[in-house]
């Protein structure tokens, strides 16, 4: 009996019977457009949000996180109309940030569409802003974002603001605190990597896995297929990636292909 | 066209439901009015948010009432989406005890990790389990990945009322019904095609 359960319990997990990783697009949007930088710097123009959206959409995407990058900066609410309209040719989720300041823009941007937001300034701002949401809207509606650069001591110094601004923080205890205060996942973002298309920081990812039990969604550097399978062996459990998207001829779907060869569990 | 009474209580993505709905060939209705219940011909509940406040924002809007009446009274197909499936069991430890809508026997509890791989909430696509065919699941393959993000699962007590199970932390329920009532742990209307075609099954049952 024993023995047929263990044959049952492998045959499962060869058939892909789990939880998918997913691969997540990321649609980063300043001044009416799509663009895609490097370091958080550099910015240069990608194209439409709607026609990305339109297209990921076909391509049936696991996923889509869509950052108004410059809307704290500029101290800009949401575009809740904007939302509205890509949200709308959205039949899958959707997790929107960018400009989000209190639970009443967070409230509208679900009204509008959005299954998730995505807070990153704010949370180191007011941290109480995690937990109402938490309260109000349950832990899976908010993602915590994280936007990291190394130190010259080989540490990891938490930015906000779009990375122009410098905290002083640490990643691992704001990850720890985000938890704590209900947030459903944490988008870690590595700032040195972003764009580079050279890799993520598989330290950076490993610290943070090892420090939450929420998922975490590795973010910042993703160039080829084997970055993907990289960062999953150290503990992400969702993979965001824009560069390799937007400027190779690589798909989601494809990125999916090789992780499948590599035994992890997809949808394709 | 059949209308259907979305029912906003505050807390949701109302737009993505009733967009779905009205792909799938339904005539969708959000309202936060109980009255808009009595001439609605289908009820879902959709859901994001966290238990406790659903409840309270639903009684405050005398939509228990209404629910009880459409949905037990003048049996109305309903289906409850992720919370909205919650809300009809007995009750919920979500954020303290908290009595729910109680048609569908069983409580909802916090998802345990069975293995230390398993993080929770429970985030992404996984797919359903069925044994037997079932009108809401007709034209989907078994073993279809649907998208999930929650926390808190259906504990039912009577076996028959699952219709489908998922496979993390152990196992979950992640359809259940009893007569016209259904709920379902998962979200049709960002499931792409297998979610629309149960939205459809829904609309024409």
């Amino acid at each position: 009996m024993l023995g047929y359960c263990l044959i049952f319990y492998l045959f499962n997990k060869v058939l892909n019977y789990v939880l998918k990783t997913r691969i997540i697009p990321t649609l980063l949007y300043k001044d009416l457009g799509l663009v895609k930088g490097v370091g958080f710097d550099s910015w240069r123009r990608v194209g439409s949000a709607m026609q990305s959206i339109k297209v990921y959409n076909m391509r049936e995407v696991d996923e889509l996180v869509f950052l108004d990058i410059t809307a704290t900066q500029d101290s800009r609410q949401p575009d809740f109309h904007l939302i509205d309209d890509l949200a709308d040719e959205c039949f899958m989720p959707l997790a929107v940030g960018g400009g989000i300041k209190t639970i009443e823009d967070v409230r509208k941007l679900l009204m509008v569409g959005a299954d998730k937001v995505v807070v990153n300034s704010q949370a180191v701002v007011t941290p109480d802003l995690i937990s109402a949401i938490a309260n109000q809207f349950g832990a899976q509606s908010i993602v915590v974002s994280i936007d990291a650069r190394k130190t010259k001591s080989g540490d990891y110094e938490i930015y906000t603001h779009a990375g122009k601004t410098p905290t002083g923080l640490c990643p691992k205890d704001m990850s720890r605190c985000a938890q704590e205060a209900g947030a459903g996942e944490i988008l870690i973002t590595s700032i040195d990597n972003d764009g580079t298309m050279e890799g993520y920081d598989l330290t950076l990812i490993e610290e943070i896995s090892r420090t939450v039990s929420i998922p975490v969604i590795a973010s910042g550097g993703a160039g080829k297929k084997g970055d993907f399978s990289d960062a999953l062996r150290c503990g992400a459990s969702a993979l965001a990636a824009a560069s390799i998207f937007h400027f190779t001829e690589q798909t989601p779907l494809e990125i999916k292909h090789h992780l499948k060869d590599q035994r992890f569990p997809v949808r394709v | 066209m059949s209308k259907v009474a979305i029912i906003d209580y505050g807390l949701c993505n109302l737009d993505s439901m009733a967009r779905a709905v009205d792909i799938c060939g339904g005539t969708p209705c959000v309202t936060a009015e109980a009255s808009e219940l009595k001439s609605a011909d289908r009820i879902i509940l959709p859901g994001v948010g966290a238990f406790p406040n659903a409840m309270k924002n639903l009684q405050d809007a005398g939509m228990v009432a209404a629910l009880n009446e459409a949905v037990i009274e003048k049996g109305r197909p309903f289906l409850g989406v992720c919370l909205g499936m919650h809300l009809i069991a007995e009750r919920s430890v979500e954020h303290g005890k908290t009595e729910g809508l109680g048609w569908i026997k069983g409580n909802i509890k916090r998802l345990e990790p069975s293995e230390s791989t398993e993080r929770i909430p429970h985030v992404g696509w996984n797919e359903i389990d069925f044994e037997m065919p079932h009108p809401l699941l007709s034209g989907i393959e078994n073993r279809t990945d649907f998208y999930f993000v929650h926390s808190y699962h259906f504990q039912a007590k009577v076996s028959h009322h699952i219709v489908a199970t998922t496979p993390y932390c152990g196992e979950f329920a992640s359809i259940v019904q009893k007569d016209n009532i259904f709920g379902v742990q998962f979200h049709p209307e960002k499931s792409q095609k297998a979610g629309a075609r149960l939205l459809s099954n829904f609309l024409s049952l």
